[in-house]
């Protein structure tokens, strides 16, 4: 699991790859946090395109970044969803919530 | 129904084994010839009963996670994950949509999404003894030769 960003114009754009399970659910969530804290954006787009595989725990991490851009008056908005993390993220209903795109 | 091949494997309840579970899986399901998105869905389902017996299982210690695949005679692929730990004191609640005991990183949709992904799931839990979840998903035939 790896995490990259580039932020601009109070615009985040925060890109994961490789596969987002338990296991790296947590360290990542941490570090979303200080990307968003660091640059407080009122936008930020979550782009999953080189995501291999998502179980629940990326349902968990997208919820939670959602809640921080809340806190922030901001929006998120999850861009290029692979066909198999849009499963698990339909399944759990994120799109009665969450900009998926 | 009549068991054609089967895999069985154990692992510490290590979440660093979360990727090699549902990979082995995987690799033993890909003899079915599977589609991507049915290799997907039974990615999604091992990671999830494999991570429940890591987190609530063995909460505080380090216990044994067994994973057993089997092919059965109609192209049926049967997932058994089983642990020793310290079982489900309400299963039906445990299997509502996002109820969690976990952490922040816990969604509660782990066994919502191991019922949509499979054919069938069966949960069965005794407090202090352990859990074992049985899934199955029947592969759809695409190669006559299979």
């Amino acid at each position: 699991m790896e995490m990259t960003y580039k932020a601009e114009d109070r615009q985040l754009t925060i890109a994961l790859s490789g596969e987002l399970d338990h296991h790296g659910a947590k360290g990542l969530m941490d570090a979303i946090d200080r990307c968003m804290e660091q640059h407080l954006p009122v936008k930020t787009f979550l782009d999953l395109r080189e995501l291999t595989f998502m179980d629940s725990s990326g349902i968990a991490v997208v919820l939670r970044a959602k809640r921080r851009m809340e806190a922030l008056a901001g929006t998120l908005v999850v861009v290029n969803i692979p066909r198999q993390a849009a499963r698990v993220l339909e399944t759990a209903g994120l799109s009665r919530y969450i900009d998926l795109v | 129904m009549k068991c054609e091949n089967y895999i069985t494997f154990e692992c510490l309840s290590r979440s660093a084994n979360e990727a090699f579970a549902r990979g082995a899986v995987a690799c033993f399901a890909a003899q079915l010839d599977p589609t991507l998105e049915e290799l997907g869905d039974i990615k999604t389902a091992v990671s999830e009963a494999v991570t429940n017996a890591i987190v609530h299982a063995y909460p505080d210690i380090l216990g044994r996670i067994q994973v057993r695949c089997r092919i059965l005679e109609g192209d049926v692929l049967e997932i058994v994950v089983r642990d020793w730990g310290r079982g489900i004191a309400d299963v039906e609640q445990a299997r509502a949509p996002l109820y969690t005991t976990g952490g922040p990183e816990r969604s509660g949709m782990g066994f919502t999404i191991m019922e949509s992904f499979m054919d069938r799931l069966t949960v069965r839990s005794s407090q202090g003894k352990g859990t074992r979840v049985a899934m199955s998903r029947r592969i759809r035939r695409r190669r006559a030769d299979r």
